[in-house]
């Protein structure tokens, strides 16, 4: 089907020109685009019709902020086309997707705070007044555009203002405010309202209806069910880079976008699981974070020798929660008991010394001491442990160690004083559980622990966490796979916008019931 | 299978030339200035460049461990400085006329060098808890602690100069062992030095500073006590910057407020040029020795062949920059 439909459009472009002028604003198919190692857009497309709201979705990974991406010139298409008003485009950059009318407000902001609104605004494209023969920028233009453009989204404020001084919200509706200004047609705004609360939900929806009657084409991203079903017009759900369809709305519930969504082939292999569950080791009550939203009141317990996997999409806050009960992140209440009794932990020494260890999520950032050799990497957090006399570190202790555990978890490294950063990021991973191992922790949290790591070496690495569960060690795995969830949790906590908002048995899990808890805001 | 062995070790000596460019430099510099000067290779040259350097070193020393956690000491010149004030004034002679403390008894040498360390480890100690816990750039912190050390150096002096030092103590610096061929300062730069390996190679403290400097934020999460060992690693500099002082002070026979002024500059200097990593976790305790040398190598040649002074700054700040260049090139290459 798919192949006729590329055979015909290949011969007579300028007849389906006319035809999708009428309907279509832009119309992106066969998108293709490779990263190394992964293939992120697999004959993605989206159609977008003047004057809608079009609704993307699809879970983590799916592909849907590259294709975006890729629509505003961020990313070079490997295949695929893009027609926008009934022409062939090829969009070379953000500044070219911006002169033709496409603007994009990104789901991490990036503003200036230091700088006003006004010239956050007009960053890299300042009015321009002559003074004699130099240009200077007009600074009484630019306050007063941004003054009309700051209307148009019903913000009163003083475009004077510093940027530094708005809540995430407000900084939103500048960056739309920004998006407008460049007069655009489509508008893309991905995960605008994960940071605002229901009133600004309101404010932004009813600048989203304006835009729509003025016969802007939005493309909105969102994770929100209720959401989605309310300010949308069309939906199109994307899976693993791949286009699924798309569907009126009206037609939709949020059950049918949920199975349509998942229902990914889990293809991966995970090792038998042959643990016994023993007495609750930890025992984590009402956790709250002292950021209003961030984790919040989140409950659960930890037995021996189990694999409890943390699921939700991205923003769940599931980060934030473990780096929180390791000491990294401050909490206002809450309590944490280990082996039944209560514990405090408010730095990370406090948590390892009573055997918690956490494998960080951004190996590179907070992880790997790149710059060390793989030796000083694997015993820096148990160098107590090889101390003669007191003081001296003895080297023979620290290879030994080295070399047990290239031997029992397969690292491969030329030698112990090669710097951890010019391994494979399988074998930094490796390092990196080797280190914590050093200590004998009873828990380990594990965020992430395979991402970025090749297939071959991902197996490696369920085999060492099933080998450690079956040993007696308690494991908290978050993770952003549904397979890997699915195949290795022996239950599996679901979290949502920084609440846990259940659990599933590891027996019963699927990914319509994880998902159906990732996605419970409130 | 020839031809790859051959390109093997073509490569691996242009990586030695690479990685030992600062030693070879300095060879030749030696060699050549040698030749038009033969005086440059007496003993007694030597000695001078030597306990120049140890001096040089010392101060080098304590710097490294703030640059290698990616920090720094601006004020470690006017703690050298302060330190030979101090122990300049406690170590007047008896019968010199203008005494600072007329009647201050005769302390003991090891007392006067513990006092001075002691004072100076307080400067070290309120850099450390500014950098620590105030969460100051130690480029900045440093820069006034600079400044407020030459107060109370000014303060303390009242801006005169301190003589009349006793002989014991200036024998420190004309003295030595084996009949005075070994002067006492080359043994305090070897105490230091070996003490220094020690520290960095053989200890917990050396493996987390080193650590701090690989990536700070992953080495809180191994559990390192950042801070603790941050404030150990400016307390150490300023301790080491008072030994330095004090063996100035004995060296040129007195000092006042301009003593060791900018010697910071010089060090940070001979460190980067001795492959310390500007970036962090990377440094050695002989690589800073090789930096230090080209150093002062390169001041006393110059002297040697009667370039003027104002030239050889020029010279010297050029070799900083090339060196550097040249040392950043090697992790470049590895990207």
């Amino acid at each position: 089907m798919s192949d006729t439909a590329s055979t015909v459009q290949t011969a007579p472009k300028v007849e389906t020109k006319s035809d999708k002028k009428s309907e279509y604003r832009l119309e992106m198919s066969g998108v293709v685009k490779t990263f190394p190692g992964v293939r992120a857009l697999d004959g993605a497309q989206l159609k977008l019709r003047p004057g809608t709201v079009h609704a993307l979705m699809g879970e983590n990974g799916a592909g849907k902020s590259t294709l975006m991406k890729c629509m505003f010139g961020i990313y070079k298409m490997d295949e695929g086309e893009i027609f926008y008003e009934g022409e062939k485009v090829d969009i070379q950059n953000p500044m070219d997707a911006l002169n033709r009318g496409i603007a994009m407000v990104h789901q991490e902001l990036q503003p200036i705070p230091a700088r006003s609104i006004g010239e956050n605004i007009y960053l890299g494209r300042y009015p321009l007044k002559k003074l004699g023969l130099i240009s200077t920028i007009d600074h009484a233009k630019m306050y007063e555009n941004t003054k009309a453009l700051l209307e148009k989204v019903h913000m009163n404020f003083n475009p004077r203002q510093k940027v530094g001084t708005l809540s995430t919200s407000q900084m939103q509706l500048v960056e739309i405010a920004k998006a407008v200004s460049a007069d655009c047609k489509v508008l893309i705004l991905d995960e605008p309202t994960s940071s605002l609360t229901a009133n600004e939900v309101d404010a932004l929806f009813r600048i989203v209806e304006e835009l729509k009657a003025q016969g802007v084409s939005i493309v909105y991203i969102s994770h929100k069910m209720d959401e989605i079903l309310r300010i949308s017009d069309e939906v199109t759900i994307m899976r693993d880079g791949k286009y699924i369809g798309t569907w009126e709305s009206k037609d939709l519930t949020t059950d049918s976008i949920i199975t349509k969504m998942v229902g990914r082939e889990l293809t991966n292999l995970y090792p038998p699981r042959s643990n016994t569950l023993g007495e609750v080791v930890l025992e984590v009550k009402d956790f709250t974070s002292i950021h209003p939203r961030s984790f919040r009141n989140c409950s659960f317990n930890l037995r021996k020798g189990e694999i409890l996997g943390v699921g939700g999409l991205v923003g769940a806050q599931r980060t934030e929660l473990m780096e929180g009960i390791f000491g990294l992140r401050a909490h206002t209440s809450g309590t944490v008991t280990y082996k039944g009794q209560e514990i405090k932990i408010t730095r990370p020494q406090d948590a390892i010394r009573k055997s918690i260890a956490l494998l960080t999520e951004d190996r590179r950032a907070t992880g790997i001491l790149g710059v060390l050799s793989v030796a000083d990497n694997i015993s820096v957090a148990s160098l107590d442990k090889y101390v003669d006399a007191g003081i001296v570190l003895n080297d023979k202790k620290i290879e030994n160690l080295v070399q047990e555990n290239k031997e029992k978890m397969a690292i491969k490294t030329p030698s112990s004083k090669t710097a951890i950063r010019s391994l494979s990021g399988g074998n930094q991973q490796k390092v990196l559980i080797a280190r914590w191992l050093a200590n004998d922790p009873d828990v380990l949290i594990l965020d992430e622990p395979t991402r970025g790591i090749d297939v071959g070496a991902k197996y490696e690495i369920y085999c060492i966490i099933a080998d450690l569960a079956k040993q007696g060690k308690s494991i908290i795995m978050i993770s952003s796979e549904m397979g890997e969830l699915i195949g290795m949790s022996d239950r599996i906590m679901v979290m949502c916008d920084g609440r846990v908002t259940g659990f599933v048995d590891g027996k019963e899990a699927t990914q319509e019931n994880i998902m159906a808890y990732a996605t419970q805001f409130e | 299978m020839e031809t790859t062995k051959s390109k093997f070790s073509a490569k691996s000596i242009k990586s030695f030339l690479g990685n030992n460019a600062i030693i070879i430099l300095l060879v030749i510099i030696s060699i050549g200035v040698g030749i038009a000067r033969p005086a440059f290779f007496s003993w007694d040259n030597f000695v001078n460049l030597m306990k120049n350097t140890s001096i040089r070193y010392i101060i080098a020393l304590g710097i490294s461990g703030c640059l290698i956690t990616t920090g720094n000491d601006l004020s470690a010149g006017r703690t050298v400085g302060f330190a030979a004030c101090i122990a300049a004034i406690l170590l007047q002679r008896g019968d010199y006329a203008s005494r600072f403390y007329p009647n201050l008894p005769e302390l003991p040498l090891f007392v006067v060098l513990l006092i001075v360390v002691a004072v100076c480890a307080v400067i070290g100690l309120a850099n450390g808890l500014v950098v620590s816990y105030l969460k100051v750039q130690p480029f900045i912190a440093t820069l006034g602690m600079q400044t407020i050390v030459y107060g109370i150096c000014l303060v303390y002096t009242g801006a005169v100069p301190i003589g009349g030092l006793r002989s014991d103590f200036t024998n420190l610096a004309t003295g030595g062992l084996f009949g005075g061929q070994f002067s006492y300062i080359f043994l305090f730069a070897i105490v230091v030095c070996a003490f220094m390996w020690f520290l960095y190679n053989k200890t917990r403290h050396g493996k987390y500073m080193y650590a701090i400097g690989g990536n700070e934020v992953a080495a809180e999460v191994a559990g390192v006590n950042v801070p603790k060992t941050k404030i150990k690693i400016y307390m150490l500099a300023s301790s080491l910057f008072a030994v330095a002082g004090f063996l100035m002070a004995a060296k040129s026979g007195g000092a006042s407020v301009n003593t060791a002024q900018g010697y910071e500059l010089d060090a940070i200097a001979a460190c980067t040029i001795g492959g310390v990593s500007t970036t962090g976790g990377i440094g050695k305790v002989s690589g800073i020795f090789v930096g230090v040398l080209v150093f002062e190598l390169l001041k006393i040649a110059m002297q040697f062949m009667g370039i003027e002074t104002s030239y050889t700054y020029i010279v010297q700040g050029l070799v900083i920059i090339v060196a550097v260049a040249m040392d950043i090139r090697k992790y470049l290459a590895k990207k």
